[in-house]
């Protein structure tokens, strides 16, 4: 059973209008690399320069924030739930 | 009072603009945030979000939260309406990091200010690739006050 990801409105230019996708990896990255490599422009929106996700992207595994769990280094299991939300934020 | 091109209305009911203005009052002097949903135009649902931030200068919808809310949006089949917040001591009008972190283009922004005690001002914008316009708010077809001018 492949992982399902949750597309925000944002993003699902790179998704064809899809807004839930499968992939598959042991971690984080890898399930974003493997995403990448059928929605081109999905990994510059979600990783940094720094190989880590972007401070205003909220990922999630199964309702937790990674900043919570291990950051991109998340593991992930099969049937894993994963969410992305850009930040709501503002001064 | 600072301004933007007008381009556009919003229209709220009047419980979900007091619902919002109360909200904004409710955790004063801080920063209070939220969302609203709408069906086809309609508004579907009033979402209060905490601020993680708990700051009279800055929010941040707690990230918990805002998942279950946009999930139940998507779920529903509702839209993302409007992103609220408050400002307690400036004017209603969006800050240079406002406008830094509208990453939700489709949602209208919603800006209350309670710099006057006495009466709340509520303005909307479209924050899209950094560029601010701005669109009258009308409570049950009649303007709302949008501060002093």
């Amino acid at each position: 059973m492949p992982i399902e990801v949750r597309v925000p409105t944002v993003l699902r230019r790179h998704t064809s209008g899809e807004k839930k996708i499968d992939g598959d990896g042991a971690t984080l990255r890898e399930l974003v690399d493997d995403l990448e490599s059928r929605h081109s422009g999905l990994k510059d929106a979600l990783v940094g320069e720094d190989g880590q996700v972007h401070r205003f992207i909220n990922v999630y595994v199964n309702d937790e924030d990674v900043r919570f769990l291990g950051g991109i280094e998340t593991p992930l299991e099969e049937g894993d739930s994963v969410s992305i939300l850009p930040a709501v934020a503002g001064g | 009072m600072t301004r933007a091109r007008i381009d556009g209305r919003i229209d709220l009911d009047r419980a979900t603009y007091d619902a919002v203005v109360a909200h904004a009052r409710s955790d004063f002097p801080y920063e209070v945030c939220g969302l609203l949903a709408a069906q086809e135009g309609r508004l579907a649902k009033h979402f209060t979000i905490p601020n993680a931030a708990r700051s009279m200068t800055y929010y941040s919808m707690d990230p918990k939260a805002l998942l279950h809310a946009m999930n139940e949006i998507d779920d529903a089949g509702w839209d993302l309406f409007a992103i609220y917040h408050s400002h307690t001591h400036t004017e209603a009008f969006p800050s240079p990091t406002d406008v830094e972190l509208a990453f939700y283009p489709d949602a209208v922004y919603l800006i209350v200010s309670l710099q006057d005690t006495q009466e709340a001002a509520v303005r909307a914008f479209d924050i899209v690739d950094g560029r601010i316009s701005e669109r009258t708010v009308y409570v049950d077809g009649e303007e709302a006050p949008a501060g002093r001018r």
